[in-house]
């Protein structure tokens, strides 16, 4: 009797949510895939039918195959960036921060208080090409006089990961914070040496942290445009401004579904693939 | 030898953590430096020109920007309230109750955040097309929107606070003859609290700061960051810098202040 009330509690406590995610996230993907089997000669005046047009799929991807390619190589150097930085700071707060490590945690989360449009406009200003950055490097030869870093593969990557390195720290050092540092000081009393002990102890206990962080900057970071557009030029185009300027400019709304689900369909197989090779199923 | 080596060694990786810290801020450094810049009759706006108190004095002279703002704090409240409270009851029904479907749930609840926004995005303006919503797209679609991508931050956050509750202490109230709505609210809500204010204060900031899933589906209405976007076709106004310094210090102070009111209550409890 008080087992089904309590269970009836939990379907009540849970309704709401699962309405509002299942009428503004489930549904809209099935809109979404109705969408990018629409007749393409439709438009938002006239209308659009579903006429199960697969071509769609086959004009996005031969269309804009190299610019999924490109977004999809993108994130995953900014992501490798930010897992070098974000784990040198993250281990930095959990092991060597003392009794500074709740300040150090705030002040990595403060400045993404300050709207990240702002903040990539600041960078825009700080690679521009009479900026110090640039000057800098061209002092020293690392960029020819006439180089320059905004609008370039460059800028677009720093940017991304720029933007997404909170996401990589805050699931790294959930990870670490957890780790026992007598598991350390175990392996360094049988005579690791500080290299062996960290890819023997810290890393795998680390790995949890890794791929949660990994996928939550490789994930927002390829379906990124704000970086490519105000950092870079159309030749760093990413996948989302076509699919931005398709939908909101350019009013082909099939391709542009085609398009969206296809990045859709190419994560989720990646980051299947990923989590099963790293052997952490249970994250998901 | 390896004493010193191993001293030198840990603060390198301090000194290391230091300047990815450092570097996390260049760019909050330039914005609150551009706050303080004169841009009038200048050509390049993305060099100091002139030192100037004006851009703090008249925040809202640009046309339309502070209206942009009052439209994304309105927006923020609205959608922090909405998923605050959705979410919040959702995390209770996951932790507490057992029931068929959680798992499923728990998957759909984990899906938007693995999700990128631009497909999140897409596919509601998709269904609101769909739903021949197509021509009223505005404050009304972007706030369904933004409760729907908060409620999942939502219910990560109180949830990670519930399981990390001491089952002790609701035990111990009913063992004192508290019946479960005394013990609820003296007991498990007093503690869930901050878990509660921490996940409000993310959605708020998710709200306010979310460009990608508005810009798709805002229609005509224009919020800070589509003001923000507009603007850097043309070339953005100085008080621009000054809104995001502003929105920095603010969400610095709360932050403290909580902090500090958490460690004197904290205090209070252990000097009783």
């Amino acid at each position: 009797m008080i087992a089904t009330a309590r269970k009836r509690t939990g379907y009540l406590l849970i309704l709401p949510a699962a309405v509002w995610l299942a009428i503004f996230f489930v549904v809209p993907f099935y809109s979404l895939l109705a969408t990018s089997l629409f007749d393409p000669e439709g438009s938002v005046l006239t209308g659009y039918d579903v006429t199960w047009h697969f071509a769609n799929y086959w004009d996005a991807l031969s269309e804009y195959g190299t610019v999924m390619l490109r977004s999809l190589w993108y994130a995953a150097i900014a992501t490798f960036f930010c897992l070098i930085l974000g784990y040198l700071l993250s281990y930095a707060i959990a092991f060597k921060a003392g009794r500074w490590k709740t300040v150090m945690l705030v002040l990595v989360i403060a400045p993404f208080f300050t709207s990240f449009l702002i903040r990539t406009l600041a960078w825009k200003m700080i690679l521009a090409d009479d900026g110090f950055v640039v000057n800098a490097l061209q002092a020293v030869h690392f960029l020819g006089d006439d180089g320059r870093l905004l609008a370039t593969p460059v800028a677009v990557v720093a940017g991304l990961t720029y933007n997404f390195l909170p996401f990589m720290i805050l699931p790294l050092y959930t990870s670490l914070e957890k780790m026992d540092p007598k598991l350390n000081e175990a392996a360094a009393d049988l005579y690791a040496n500080p290299f062996t002990r960290f890819w023997k102890v810290t890393w795998p206990l680390s790995l949890p942290g890794v791929v949660g962080g990994t996928l939550l900057t490789f994930i927002p970071a390829a379906g990124d445009y704000i970086n490519a557009e105000l950092l870079g030029s159309p030749n760093e185009r990413m996948v989302g401004n076509v699919i931005q300027s398709l939908f909101t400019t350019q009013g082909n709304y099939a391709l542009a579904g085609a398009l969206s689900v296809s990045l859709m369909v190419i994560i989720v197989t990646m980051v299947l693939v990923y989590v099963r090779r790293a052997g952490t199923e249970e994250l998901l | 030898m390896t004493r010193i080596g191993r001293w030198i060694g840990s603060h390198l990786v301090l000194t290391g953590g230091l300047l990815v810290l450092l570097y996390m801020y260049i760019p909050n450094i330039i914005v609150a430096i551009m706050s303080f810049n004169d841009s009038s009759g200048a050509r390049n706006l993305y060099a100091f020109q002139k030192f100037t108190w004006d851009n703090w004095l008249n925040p809202c002279k640009p046309d339309n920007l502070c209206s942009s703002v009052v439209t994304s704090i309105e927006i923020g409240l609205l959608a922090t309230l909405g998923a605050t409270v959705i979410g919040t009851f959702a995390a209770f029904g996951l932790v507490r109750h057992r029931f068929r479907g959680r798992t499923a749930m728990n998957l759909v609840l984990f899906l938007p955040m693995a999700t990128p926004e631009i497909v999140m995005g897409s596919s509601l303006l998709a269904l609101f097309v769909a739903a021949g919503l197509g021509g009223q797209l505005g404050f009304w679609t972007i706030l369904l929107a933004h409760i729907m991508f908060c409620i999942s931050f939502v219910v990560v956050t109180v949830k990670s606070r519930l399981a990390g509750l001491d089952g002790n202490l609701e035990q111990a109230a009913a063992d004192l003859y508290a019946n479960e709505w005394q013990t609820f609210w003296k007991v498990t809500f007093p503690l869930v609290f901050p878990g509660i204010l921490a996940a409000a204060l993310l959605a708020f900031s998710l709200s306010f700061d979310d460009f990608i899933i508005t810009n798709l589906n805002s229609g005509q209405t224009v919020t800070f960051p589509m003001y923000v976007w507009g603007a850097s076709q043309r070339g953005v106004p100085m008080q621009v810098n000054v809104i995001g310094t502003l929105m920095f210090i603010v969400a610095l102070a709360a932050v403290i202040i909580g902090e500090l009111g958490a460690r004197r209550r904290r205090k209070a409890i252990a000097s009783r």
